[in-house]
């Protein structure tokens, strides 16, 4: 490790796999993984909607577990498997909760979308998408302004059933 | 597919993927990131502004402030803000910017930002409870100021009378994208990608501001990750962007942080409003009096305009409306979801429920008592009205004249039901749209619309498909840039008529040019068979929807024969826990009488979301203002609610449209209905409040220590 | 936020270097990069300790739960063990933030969250009194906009409340926290760990800056939870909307009963205090009675005449008392 002169923080160099890639890295400790995906990455599916974690719109999946990524720093997640929508549907074939969400218009300006789909996914994986009251309390980490609850509700319980979920 | 069937979004791919473009996902080559500083105290002037230590961080390229920036043109509307930020030293809000930081990175940037100290030499603010009280402006499209028929005789003559007040407080509309924009000068040219509902709006302020011709200004928007109105009008970061931009020959992004949401754009203003009500002993309307007062800021004028609900809502044979502003040293408010009959609703529902109880009368049976089968205030007949039957349907459905044998407690929660109408204005705006139908038969229609989620673009596509006769599969909608013909916004309800209008003339006009080879003009077409005959690429139409002497706009039916609004039926039930305070949403039942739907589908996500809002502002939203600071107390996510999923039952809110045809409205016989089931919700849930429990309450939001409170919940004693 | 130094310690000995100021922890960081980005913390260094072996796990003995301090809400909340012998403790974990928070929140960290307090939450600079950001510069809450805080325990320096949901359950259950510090390890009940404003006046202390027992360079490593037979317990959490919402109010109960009588409960209320508020002179009136809704709310009078409402605060009286009565019904089993 060299000591970046600019300001005596050593840069650090980070190896994670995004999106099933190798990806290796070199960062200020500062920068959260939310910044990290889309300022250096461009992989600007996962939004910014608050910057303080009361909002979900950057959940992101690290080690298959859905979590905010404006709360977590890239380099908290060295060696990590992390998902982000633009890795959820790799062949091109829209995933059954992508497909769900489409069905039962489960959207509608859609900037939460991608955060309420791969939020979804881990949902369905947790065991939550059991009943319409057990997805609407753990579905509610991802606030939608657009007011889609209903159908977002409708779409998981849909996908998670299709999945054998 | 085809209008009137439910039919999924034509860029749903795009946004459950994550692939659809939002205005900070670009990232153009050599691109610098801005952060901006906001003023701490309210009022008052800026006498220096130290950047030395801000400047220092390495990776910061600038800091700008008053000092530095340009003059610009004078700006006015549609820019809602003409105090514009860094051009002068006088502090009118909190927030106000007075710096922009530039730099490489946005750690960078925003390291820099708390160490940017100005001296400031306070004023004193103008508190909400405390500003400056004038007249609301007249000549605009809402009643200012109004009287019809003889309002002090007739309300002595009333049998009875009722008189309250209703308080809302300011609330914002806190869409999930925060506003964005990357700005991009090539030359004198200016491309901004914006988070905006109206593209064309930056660009007429773009040029204003800059001095540019609005043919050197391009606006890229195909996706806005919500707008409920705070991104109708331009604000002043758009400005400073493309300003920075030029300044700094490289391409700028300035992406709002949440807290700027507060500061940087605008909300609905507190509103404060009285409403009496007269009226004989079986519930016959004599006399209504509304008054009004919504904070506006120091130098622009935001009329909220809530007793304009008064002027349409009921046939009353007085009507008197008075509406005043009160200056304060806020951000400038703007519309929100919904305005005017969002506030005045909400009073004037809460108001006839009130009166409905005073005479013993079911409040439906009150509403339609006094239903008003023309325009209350200039008798012009409605281009069409089927409220009558959306009460019938809805109310059958509800069960509410069987509410009584219904359930009071259903295990710790009391059940109480209310109604109440929805009703909202209709603002028609002009269109224009481009429709090229392809050698290979299929047809990609154009033009700048803007996408906050709406579902316009599909119905763009359905109309489109209707008016040529063909399968909606063939036709595409390339939309979003103000290179295509010039849509109208995605505001006010109004782009479905507007657009839809638009599309449908380019539409009928490709198919006349098709008619010199064969084309009937009604029934389907075989584009395939016609293109072969014609033998050419490209047949286009254009079509335009606009007013006659080239007006901006028309509101309610201004320049028609007719009078327009939407109305609805609105039914819900809530459960009051009484040991904690806390409401819940049960179920509504909504009819609506808003035109022909385009889609079901989406037509049907709106009005849930609609009520939604409303829900929000009956029992959740407030930004509270710190008096002693002027300044809103907390500008986050995390210390101001909106609802969450767990909030809203998931299969027992019921939405339906009756059966109509608008012809005056719109060429397809659309009106408009993005705000109307955001109009009177809030009134039902506090007069379903009222039968749970036998409270009333008057202020939004209703929080669990109103009800405690209300209850006269008291320490039990030992 | 400023840039700052990472490193990764794979022992808790490692940790112990940091000071709480200039070097800090990071576990889940949900509060730690909030509290950069506001201006309320900027250390130079930071520790992730999120990586120590061992200190992740939730074990059940024949007496006793132990839970990691690693471990993570949601983890916590599902766990079977935690389900059967410490319920209000799942129910609060689960009660907390949301599921994304939940998967990186973890129990050493959450009970160290600092007030919601919306004045002490404002971005820096602070243009208002605030003892706890600005030591000696007023409570802009004492006479201000103060809904959301103390009932109890505090004082003109400050009036917040430590708003964490499973401290309160912990209190309830009677846990203990293990810490490991610079002079080795330790035990406190979770019931001592924070201190209100009263108690650190009382001690000479700071009033607003002195939140817990901790000293400089404590990492809390564990949690053990006696297991009880027969122990009932429940958490009810009070907020406007139904999740993802700090609690206005909130009451942890643990009881049990003999012959339908009460032998044993203890009651606490949260976010009415700095810490975990025991209803003690209650509990006392409860012991030997039917839980009946009038005894209750007669007995929790006894505590709740203690209140010292604020302005604009006086509601959460009652609702204390709502809530408390609430989880005791839920408890013993007569709430569906």
């Amino acid at each position: 490790m060299h000591v970046s002169p600019a300001d005596g923080k050593a840069p650090h160099r980070v190896q994670f796999r995004i999106n099933g890639r190798q990806i290796s890295a070199e960062l200020e400790a500062r920068v959260t993984l939310l910044d990290f995906l889309r300022d250096r990455l461009h992989l600007t599916g996962t939004k910014k909607g608050c910057n303080e974690g009361a909002c979900g719109t950057c959940t992101v999946l690290v080690d298959g577990k859905r979590m905010n990524s404006c709360l977590t720093l890239a380099v908290q997640c060295a060696g990590r498997d992390i998902t982000t929508i633009e890795g959820v549907a790799l062949s091109g074939d829209l995933h059954p909760v992508q497909e769900a969400f489409i069905s039962h218009d489960a959207f509608q300006c859609g900037y939460c979308t991608p955060g309420q789909v791969v939020s979804a996914i881990a949902c369905i994986a947790e065991g939550h998408a059991t009943d319409a009251n057990s997805v609407r309390e753990w579905m509610s980490g991802n606030i939608c302004r657009c007011s889609a609850y209903p159908q977002i509700t409708a779409a998981v319980l849909d996908a998670a059933q299709k999945m054998g979920g | 597919m085809s209008i009137g069937q439910p039919t999924v979004r034509i860029e749903g791919r795009s946004k459950v993927t994550g692939s659809a473009l939002y205005a900070a996902d670009r990232y153009p080559d050599g691109v610098l990131h801005a952060a901006i500083v906001g003023s701490p105290v309210a009022a008052g002037r800026i006498s220096a502004i130290d950047t030395t230590r801000g400047r220092a961080i390495p990776g910061v390229l600038r800091i700008l402030t008053h000092a530095d920036m340009p003059r610009l043109g004078a700006i006015k509307m549609p820019a809602a803000i003409t105090h514009m930020p860094l051009q002068t030293d006088e502090i009118q809000w909190e927030g106000q910017a007075i710096a922009l930081v530039v730099a490489e990175t946005i750690e960078a940037a925003e390291e820099a930002v708390p160490l940017v100290k100005a001296t400031i030499a306070s004023a004193p603010a103008l508190v909400p409870g405390k500003g400056r009280l004038e007249a609301a402006p007249e000549g605009g499209p809402f009643m200012a100021k109004g009287t019809t028929g003889d309002p002090a005789r007739s309300f002595a003559a009333a049998a009875r009378r009722i008189e309250q007040t209703y308080l809302q407080p300011t609330r914002n509309h806190n869409p999930m994208e925060t506003s964005a924009c990357v700005a991009h000068w090539q030359g004198d040219e200016l491309t901004l990608w914006d988070s905006t509902q109206f593209s064309l709006n930056p660009v007429e302020v773009m040029s204003m501001a800059f001095g540019i011709p609005k043919e050197k200004v391009r606006i890229i928007a195909p996706h806005t990750g919500g707008g409920f109105g705070s991104k109708g009008f331009v604000w002043p970061h758009e400005v400073l962007a493309a300003q920075v931009a030029r300044m700094m020959s490289r391409p700028v992004r300035l992406h709002l942080t949440r807290s700027q949401m507060y500061s940087m754009v605008g909300h609905q203003p507190e509103c404060r409003q009285t409403v009496t009500l007269g009226a004989t002993s079986d519930g016959q309307l004599t006399a209504m009096r509304h008054d009004a007062i919504n904070t506006t800021s120091i130098a622009d004028t935001h009329f909220e305009a809530p007793a304009t609900a008064t002027r349409t809502y009921y046939a009353s044979p007085a009507i008197d409306i008075t509406q005043q502003i009160e200056r304060v040293n806020l951000v400038q408010p703007t519309p929100m979801r919904a305005p005017i009959e969002g506030p005045g609703g909400w009073a004037l529902e809460s108001a006839m429920d009130e009166l409905a109880i005073e005479l013993g009368i079911d409040p439906l049976d009150l509403r339609l008592r006094n239903f008003a089968d023309k325009e209350p205030f200039d008798g012009k007949p409605w281009s069409s009205n089927r409220l009558r039957e959306a009460y019938a349907e809805a109310a059958e459905v509800f069960g509410w004249r069987r509410r009584h044998e219904m359930s009071k407690q259903d295990g710790i929660w009391t059940l109480g039901r209310g109604m109440s109408m929805a009703s909202t204005f209709c603002a028609r705006f002009p269109s224009a749209a481009r429709v090229r139908v392809q050698r290979d038969g299929t047809v990609v229609v154009e033009g700048s619309s803007n996408d906050i989620g709406t579902g316009n673009q599909t119905a763009i596509v359905l109309t489109a498909a209707e008016a040529l006769g063909i399968d909606p599969e063939l036709v595409s909608f390339r939309w979003g840039d103000t290179n295509f013909p010039p849509a109208g916004p995605v505001y006010g309800s109004s782009h479905t008529m507007g657009m839809g209008s638009a599309t449908r003339r380019a539409a009928l006009d490709a198919r006349r040019k098709l008619a010199a080879h064969g084309a009937p003009m009604e029934g389907p077409l075989d584009l395939v068979a016609l293109m072969q005959k014609a033998d050419v690429d490209e047949i286009t139409g254009v079509g335009k929807f606009d007013f006659p002497d080239g007006a901006r706009a028309s509101f309610n039916g201004s320049g028609t024969a007719y009078a327009m609004q939407t109305w609805g039926a609105n039914f819900v039930e809530i459960g009051v826990d009484r040991d904690l305070g806390v409401l819940r949403l049960r179920r509504v039942v909504a009819r609506y009488s808003a035109g022909r739907i385009v889609n079901p589908l989406t037509a049907r996500s709106q009005m849930i979301g609609g009520i939604i809002w409303e829900w929000g502002k009956a029992t959740i939203e407030a930004s509270i203002v710190e008096p002693r600071h002027c300044r809103f107390l907390a500008k986050n996510l995390s210390n101001v609610a909106v609802p969450v999923n767990a909030d809203i039952p998931h299969d027992a809110i019921d939405v339906g449209f009756v059966d109509e045809f608008d012809p005056h409205a719109s060429d397809i016989g659309a009106k408009g209905i993005g705000e109307l089931g955001a109009t009177g919700i809030a009134a039902a849930i506090a007069n379903a409040v009222y039968d749970a429990i036998g409270i009333r309450v008057r202020e939004v939001p209703i929080l669990p220590q109103h009800i405690l409170q209300g209850l006269g919940a008291r320490i039990p004693s030992g | 936020m400023r840039n700052f130094d990472y490193a990764v310690a794979s022992r808790v000995e490692d940790a112990v270097v940091a000071d709480g100021a200039n070097t800090m922890p990071i576990a889940g960081g949900t509060e730690l990069l909030n509290w950069f980005r506001l201006g309320i913390a900027a250390a130079d260094r930071v520790i992730d300790i999120g990586r120590i072996d061992g200190l992740s796990s939730i074990e059940t003995e024949a007496d006793r739960l132990t839970v990691g301090a690693l471990a993570t809400l949601n983890e916590i909340g599902e766990h079977r063990s935690v389900r059967e012998h410490a319920l209000a403790l799942s129910q609060a974990c689960l009660a907390a933030a949301s599921p994304q928070v939940r998967n990186r929140a973890t129990l050493g960290g959450n009970v160290l969250q600092k007030t919601r307090c919306a004045y002490f939450r404002a971005e820096a600079p602070l243009p208002w009194g605030c003892n706890k950001r600005v030591p000696g510069s007023g409570c802009a809450a004492r006479d201000g906009l103060n809904e959301r805080h103390a009932i109890f325990g505090w004082t003109d320096a400050c009036v917040a409340t430590q708003p964490s949901d499973p401290v309160v359950a912990l209190a309830a259950l009677d846990a203990t926290v293990e810490i490991h510090g610079r002079d080795g390890r330790r035990t406190l009940p979770v019931a001592d760990l924070h201190l209100t404003q009263e108690e650190a006046a009382s001690e000479g202390l700071d009033a607003a800056c002195s939140e817990t027992r901790l000293r400089p360079g404590d990492i809390i490593v564990a949690y053990h939870v006696p297991i009880r037979r027969g122990l009932r317990s429940a958490y009810i959490k009070v907020r406007e909307r139904a999740s993802y919402e700090y609690a206005l109010v909130s009451a942890a109960v643990a009881v049990t009963l003999d012959g339908g009588r009460i032998s044993q409960i203890v009651i606490m209320l949260g976010s009415v205090a700095q810490k975990p508020w025991r209803l003690t002179a209650a509990e006392q009136k409860l012991v030997g009675q039917a839980p009946t809704r009038d005894v209750v709310l007669a007995c929790l009078g006894e505590s709740l005449k203690e209140a010292r409402p604020l302005a604009h605060n006086g509601y959460k009286i009652a609702m204390a008392a709502g809530a408390a009565a609430r989880a005791i019904a839920t408890a013993v089993g007569d709430v569906r």
